[in-house]
Parts: C-alpha cells; structure tokens; sequence
C-alpha cells in the first residue's frame, strides 16, 4: 500500500501545490451557521467556521476575526462540507455523444481471445478543469468527485482518481487512485459472453503480474500493466461495479484472495448481502433511487437498499448515472432520507463517507480543524431538492456561482421579461 | 359520442372505407364502481391554479363533485382524514416508453422504435406495449394516473402514440384512456440523422430530416386527394343508382333494356388501395392526431412550426424542449406546449444548452403551457421533485411560481397537449376522481404518494404494501419483496 501511494503521487497525482489562489492567504469568518460536521460531532447551532490559507482554522463560538478578514453572516443557515459527485467521467467526457470529446474509455480493439488489459490507462491525465460541466456542477455544491473510467473494449477499465473542482489544472488528489473493474453482465460482454469469465481472466492477469518471465504471446498483461497491477494486489483501492447479490459475494472473496481493498460500485443488490458486506468492511457506491429490475443482475433493486445497507452497517455513499448530473447527488441522498435512511447519514454518504473511501478521510469530506475548507452555505435544508446553493468555497476560496447555464439563463430572461413586461 | 367514435367516424366517411374498421383496438377499460369519497381538511392544489386550506374533496360515481370547506359526509361515504396532507389531481406523464422499453430492459422488450425506415406512421405504440411493465406499479407510486406512451425518435415519424390509464391489465385494451385521440410522435435533430445516417441512408443531416417530413406529407396530400376524389365518384355513382333506382320503379315496364344499359357504363368506382402510413399522417393534416414532436433545440422547433403552417397540420407540444426558454414568447403565442425535464442536458451536442429555468421561464409568458415530462422510467416516479427544483431556480431569479401554479405543469398543461382537459387535469366538478393525497407538500424531496385514486378507486395505498400493485413479472422473484 505505502509502496503504491508513493509511486502513485509522484507517478500520476503530482503534488497538489496549494498556491494558485492568491485569495487564500486572506481569512474567511462564516458566522452563526448550522454546521453539519459530518463527523462524530454531529450538527453544531450558531457556529463560527474560520478559514485561513485554505483550510479550516478554527469550529467554534463567537470566533475572533483579525483585521482585513472577510466576514459573512451565514443567519442560521446550513454550512456542510463540500459535497461528492459521485463516480463520473466529469472533465473527461464533455458531451457523452460526441466521440471526440470523449475520453473514458480505452478500445484498443483486441479480439477477445486475446485481450490486452491495460490497468496502467489512467483516465484522471485526461482531466480538463475547464470544462463546461465543472462550473455547472461546483456552483450546486459538488466540490469533487472520482473519475471513473468507462470499460471499454475489457472488463479492465483502468485507473481513476479524485479531483478537486476549483479548476486547477493540478486537480487530481493525491493519494485516491482506484483501479476500476467491470463486472456483471456488462462485463461479460467484454469476457467472452460469460460472467465466469471474468473471474477466470483476472486470475490469469494476477497470475501473469506474478510471473518473472517476460510476456508472452496471448498474455493479458503488458510489463507496465503487470507493473500497475502488482501495486493493486497489494491492498490498493479496487472499484467493481456490480449489482447481482451472487456476483458480490464472490468479488468480495475474491479481492481479499487477492489483497485489494474493494469498493462495490452499483451494488442495486446488495442489501440482500448486507451482512456479508459489513462482516468484510467493504464499502457500497450506490444509486439510491434504483428501484427497477433493469436487467437480469438487478431484479432485487428497492428504494430500501441505502437504508438497509446502513442499519447492517455498511459503509455506504452515493453516486447517479450521469456525468452532467454530477450536481445531483444531493437530490439521491434525499431521496434515500425518504425511504429510511437516517438523515445525518444520508449526509455522510455525499460527504465524509465517500472521502474515506477514497482514503481522503483526513483532508476532506468534514468540518473540522485542519480539513480543506471546501464548504457549501445553503439556502435551506441540504439535502432538499428546492434549496441551492448560496455559496460555495474550494480550498477556501470562494467560488463564482457562475457558469454557462446561468449566462444562457441571463441573456434569455432579460429578453422573455422584456417582451412580457408584466 | 366519445371523441375516439367521433374521429373514427371521420376517418371512415372521410375516407370512405367501409364501417367495420370504424374503431380498431377498442378500449375494454371500464371505471369501477365505488362508493362516494371524502377527503377531508387536506391542503388542495386544484390543478386550475388554485390552492385550498383545510378543504374536502368529494367524489361520486369516480368523478370529482365538489371541492371546498366542510362539505357535508353523504350517506355510506368513505372519509379519509388528510389533516396535514395536500391533494392534487392525479399526474400526467406525456411522455414515457414504459410498456415499450420495459424492464427489465432485454432484447425480448425492446419494442420501441421501429428503426428500419425513417416514416413509419403505420406504426402503433399499443401493438408494443407490455403491460407487466414494473414501471408502471412505480409509476403509480409516484402518482402518476395519465401516461402517454410514445415510439422512441430512431425515426422522423415514429408512429402513433397511446394515451394509458395506469392500472392493472393483461392487455393494453385494459388501460386505454376511454376517448383519448391518438398522438403522432415525430423527432428533429440528431437521433434520426444518426440513425440512418450511420447506415448510409437518408435522412443523413438535418436538412434531410426536413425534407423526409415535407416529403412525407406531400404523399399524404396526394393520398387524400385520390380519396377525396373516389369518394365524390362514389356519392355520385350512389346518387346516379338512386335516380336510375326511382326510374327503374318508373319504366318499369322498359325494364329488359334500361337493365343493360345500367350495368355497361355505371359500376362502382374502385377505392384506392389503403397506406395506413399516409392514413395517419392525413388525419392528422385533419385534425384528428395530435402531433408530438421531439425537438431539442429552438431554430429546429422555429422550423417545424414553419413545416407545420404549410401541410396544415398543429403541433401540439415539443417534446425535450430544452431550448424552449429560448422561444418562450412564440411558442405560448402558437398555442403550442413545451414538455421539459427539470435539468437534463448536455449529454448530446443538442442537448448542450438546457438551463435549469427552463420551465418556469417557459411558463412566464402569458397563454404559456409548460409541462414536466420524463422519457424515464426513473424520472417519471419523481415528477414532482423535477417541478420542485425549478421552483427554486426561478425564484433565484424573481420567478415566484406557487405551489398552485407549479401544478398545472404535472397536471392541467400536459392534459391540454392530449386534448384531454375536459376529462382529466384539475379537481373540477365532473372530471375523473384522479388524485394524489400527498404526506406534505408535493415540491419536496422528501414527499411520498400515500394514497393514488383512479376514477375515484384506489389504486395505491403506501400504508398496505402487501396490498400494491405487483406486474406478473414481478411474482416469485427473489429479493423483491421490499419494506424494511
């Protein structure tokens, strides 16, 4: 693990120089919010949240401001962490339908008996902070989220990472790179036709990343891939996405065979082995709102499984189905809250609990002393769909609540109120 | 006369084919009887703009009686006490493919677009649709009476719609709005240019989806006119027998040489040979269709009114209208609806530009008609949250649309667009005891449907799981049986 964390940040993350914002250096004083600390400290009344070089200085009452600090009367309102969006393709895929703006997923066009795995593709060095959708989706309070690269031509989709939205060209979060596996029937497609397939087939590439010899002909594996692998096999971070309860059940067995930390991403079954899952310590990504058998892995699906993931004790965070609708993991979350699950749960699973995860725990995802100060103030109840932003902060800056849409919505409504003029 | 007899009667003395095909695939849906129905001291959304405290609602004989403070318990009335709760009328969804792209979503139910032909009006949505479709029990959870069940956009004209009721059947008979005209579903942009194009077919581009429409109707054109034209032969043969006829009774005893003669140079004219794709599209140039068009992108539903005004024909409401804000004054003077997700966009480049305002923006204009529609299996068990989050997004820019307004954009406005506004829509005196008793405000993510009423029979009841509707599909499935 510590071997792969050290190759992965000077490999992939680079450092994540905290000096592009000449803004940080100035202290912020949010006064008098309800602040949702996503910890263990739970909701904390009329509090004082003070932010200087970009992360949370002090959590506390009646917080002294120094001279030039920019103070802000939050009046009651609710002050939470920055909030997930989920596993997405966000600053990677701009436009889903557009091949050219799109860079998920790797189709090397191998036939399938003779696949080449590339875990070492890393979709997160495609990142592009300046895309459309970053600003859409940070101005509703998504301060990150996990690039998740799509499966393409393998069930070895490749590496992802998190990245900050503030639109740093250096996005990428040190230390969160996952592997991400496709499993399932959208995996055996891509194996051969059969789901058992793909178990078959990441034994020959641990095998293979295992071996001394160099590869040979029909190997799954180039050097690097071996290479990449290795670092997995030894207690990295591996997203499946799968949903069927039976094909769970043997990745989780098969990932601590194997060493990796796993992560079940879909999951729609899972509260079926929710025992099972707690039992192991491995995590769910879910889409709360799945409620329909859309296939044959999916016919247990209910709106009940956040909740009942939750009771068994399951470490559970939320993720939706599309990249422009990033923003719309808070909408999940409530969502869930109205079929069971706890409320300050439901919170954690956008904020603290995804941060975890994604071994972010100690930097983001809660309100305390020494976390980046990405923070949202809301107009009202967090997880409620007619409330919005009223500002968001990214390591302590605070962010334009502007993007394409609000320019389009501008030009346009100046000339609807103009020519009814009522 | 139903407005269903109505327009099959048109159709065949219009087009002069014979009266057995007077109604095809008649409804078999019938209202139960239910006993009356009070519910009592709710927050009331009429649908019609307004918004009552403490009101009662009435039902009697599946209708909507009367609506107002303290009504009086008639004699064997069912109450239900909705202190604290909030009534709507029952929710219309204009455009949903549940049925038609089932679930689970197998090649064994992919039924919704017959993609081998860009004009495929002789197509009927019903003929696909499968009623064990989970997603209509979800549906109804989500309040949603009314669905309109359209082909997908694979084609220029996808063929015609069908207006359900969301109840239990074995066969869409069973679920077929008593009355509902049919749609036409017809769609702009990408989805045909890509369809065909990448087969190296037309339409390849937008300038060719334009000229497959136009050609189409042209056709269409020419098909009524060779109708109209037997059908004025044939009333004059009929007029010409009927003289002949008197005369005959007349000349009788010339009987044996006026016979030949009659026979030689007066038999029937021949009808022309049935198209049911130009069948379609001519009764909608009459008026008997209703057109719902997919359009994402403002110039393209600019031109369509265009094609519209030059074959005659209306269309009804743009369907995905996600740059409808940017014509919102034309369309509410056109008359025609915009159909609008709350957020959706930027998955396809004409898709790029959709604003999270562009309901109420679209509705601002007076004469407007905006309409929350899904296209999803999901979204359509959430179309309140939808209506609810762009509430908030007009009010950020000095929009204040009401709980009572907001409404009519899941009611009232999508009972417009299927002409269905005497019968369905709003808590009027006379129209179907459809509604949704709500646990608290509908525009909130944490609302649930408690009790979902159709033609005054209820049809959901969250507080008896045991008791909801489950698809046969559903039966004996592992893992579904859901509640904590």
């Amino acid at each position: 693990m510590k071997a792969m964390q050290s190759s992965l940040l000077s490999a992939w993350a680079g450092i994540a120089l905290m000096l592009s914002h000449g803004a940080m250096a100035q202290e912020i004083l949010i006064r008098g919010a309800t602040v949702h600390t996503a910890s263990a400290k739970g909701v904390l009344k009329n509090t004082d949240v003070l932010i200087r070089d970009g992360a949370v200085a002090a959590v506390g009452s009646a917080l002294p401001a120094s001279a030039g600090a920019t103070v802000i009367d939050a009046k009651g309102r609710d002050l939470t962490p920055g909030m997930f969006g989920g596993l997405n393709t966000l600053g990677i895929d701009e436009i889903g339908a557009e091949s050219s703006t799109v860079d998920s997923s790797l189709n090397l066009k191998s036939p399938s008996w003779d696949q080449q795995w590339r875990p070492e593709f890393d979709a997160s060095t495609s990142f592009n902070p300046h895309s459309v959708i970053v600003p859409v989706t940070r101005m509703e309070g998504i301060t990150w989220a996990v690039l998740n690269p799509a499966s393409g031509d393998s069930i070895m989709a490749g590496q992802g990472a998190a990245v900050t939205l503030d639109g740093r060209y250096d996005a990428v979060l040190r230390g969160t790179h996952a592997l991400f596996v496709q499993m399932g029937n959208g995996g055996a497609r891509l194996a051969g036709g059969t789901r058992a397939a793909e178990f078959m087939l990441l034994e020959q590439a641990i095998r293979e990343s295992r071996a001394q010899t160099a590869p040979g002909s029909g190997a799954l594996l180039h050097t690097a891939g071996r290479e990449t692998l290795a670092r997995y096999l030894a207690g990295g971070r591996v997203v499946f996405q799968v949903d069927r309860a039976a094909d769970i059940l043997q990745v989780v067995a098969f990932a601590q065979r194997n060493g990796m930390k796993a992560i079940i991403a879909g999951g729609d079954e899972a509260w079926e082995v929710a025992k099972e899952l707690a039992k192991a310590d491995v995590p769910v990504i879910l889409d709360p709102i799945d409620d329909l058998p859309a296939d044959f892995d999916h016919l247990g699906s209910t709106l009940d499984n956040a909740a009942r993931l939750h009771k068994a004790g399951v470490r559970i965070a939320f993720s939706g189905p599309e990249t422009p609708q990033a923003r719309l993991t808070r909408q999940l979350a409530g969502n869930a809250v109205a079929h069971g699950l706890p409320q300050e749960a439901a919170l954690a699973a956008i904020t603290s609990a995804p941060a975890e995860m994604f071994g972010l725990g100690a930097t983001r995802g809660h309100i305390a002393v020494g976390q980046v100060a990405d923070l949202v103030l809301w107009s009202g109840d967090p997880l409620e769909v007619t409330t919005l932003a009223d500002q968001v902060w990214i390591a302590g800056s605070a962010v334009e609540m502007r993007s394409r849409q609000t320019e389009l919505r501008d030009r346009y409504w100046d000339k609807i109120k103009a020519h009814q003029a009522r | 006369m139903n407005i269903l007899a109505r327009t099959a009667l048109l159709l065949t003395t219009a087009l002069g084919v014979s009266a057995s095909m007077a109604e095809s695939f008649p409804s078999t849906y019938r209202a139960p009887s239910t006993p009356p129905l009070l519910i009592q001291g709710a927050t009331v959304l009429t649908g019609s703009g307004e918004r009552l405290d403490t009101a009662d609602v009435l039902i009697v004989d599946g209708k909507i009686q009367s609506v107002g403070k303290n009504l009086p318990v008639p004699s064997g009335a069912r109450t239900i006490n909705a202190q604290g709760r909030w009534v709507t009328p029952g929710l219309i969804d204009i455009h949903s493919h549940l049925g038609v792209y089932a679930s689970p979503a197998v090649s064994g139910l992919n039924d919704g677009n017959e993609a081998t032909s860009p004009v495929t009006s002789n197509v009927w949505a019903e003929h696909s649709v499968w009623p064990q479709d989970p997603g209509f029990e979800t549906a109804l959870e989500g309040g949603v009476t009314t669905l309109q069940i359209l082909p997908g956009s694979a084609n220029l004209i996808g063929g015609r719609s069908v207006v359900l009721k969301n109840v239990q059947a074995v066969s869409y008979q069973g679920m077929k709005f008593p009355g509902a005209a049919y749609g036409l579903k017809m769609a702009c942009g990408e989805n045909p240019k890509r369809v065909y194009g990448e087969n190296h077919q037309a339409p390849s581009t937008r300038m060719g989806n334009v000229a497959g429409y136009r050609q189409a109707f042209a056709d269409a054109q020419d098909y009524q006119v060779s109708w109209d034209k037997y059908n004025r032969e044939l009333a004059e043969y009929n007029k010409k027998k009927t003289e002949a006829g008197s005369a005959d009774a007349k000349k009788s005893k010339d009987k044996d040489k006026d016979k030949d003669k009659g026979d030689k140079d007066s038999g029937p004219p021949s009808p022309p040979k049935r198209d049911l794709k130009l069948e379609t599209l001519a009764e909608v140039m009459k008026g008997n269709i209703r057109v719902h068009m997919h359009c994402y992108r403002a110039d393209e539903m600019d031109t369509m009114l265009d094609v519209a005004d030059e074959f005659g024909f209306k269309i009804v409401a743009f369907h995905h209208a996600v740059e409808a804000y940017k014509i919102a004054d034309r369309l509410a003077e056109k008359g025609v609806c915009a159909a609008m997700w709350a957020d959706w966009w930027g998955f396809k480049m004409e898709a790029f530009d959709g604003i999270q305002e562009n309901l109420a923006m679209v509705d601002y204009p007076e004469h407007s008609c905006a309409i929350v529609h899904s296209d999803s299996q999901d979204g359509i068990q959430r179309l309140n949250q939808e209506a609810a989050k762009s509430i908030a997004h007009a009010q950020r820019i000095g929009i204040a649309v009401p709980p009572e307004r907001a409404i009519r954009w899941l009611t009232l406005n999508p009972a417009k667009s299927l002409g269905l506004e005497d019968k369905i829509g709003t808590l009027e005196t006379g129209k179907a005891g459809d509604l949704v008793i709500w646990n608290r405000n509908p525009f909130s993510v944490y609302a649930l449907a408690d009790q979902v009423f159709i033609d005054g029979a209820l049809a959901f009841d969250r507080a008896h799981p045991a008791a909801k509707p489950r698809s046969d599909f559903s039966l004996g499935q592992s893992g579904t049986e859901g509640g904590l």
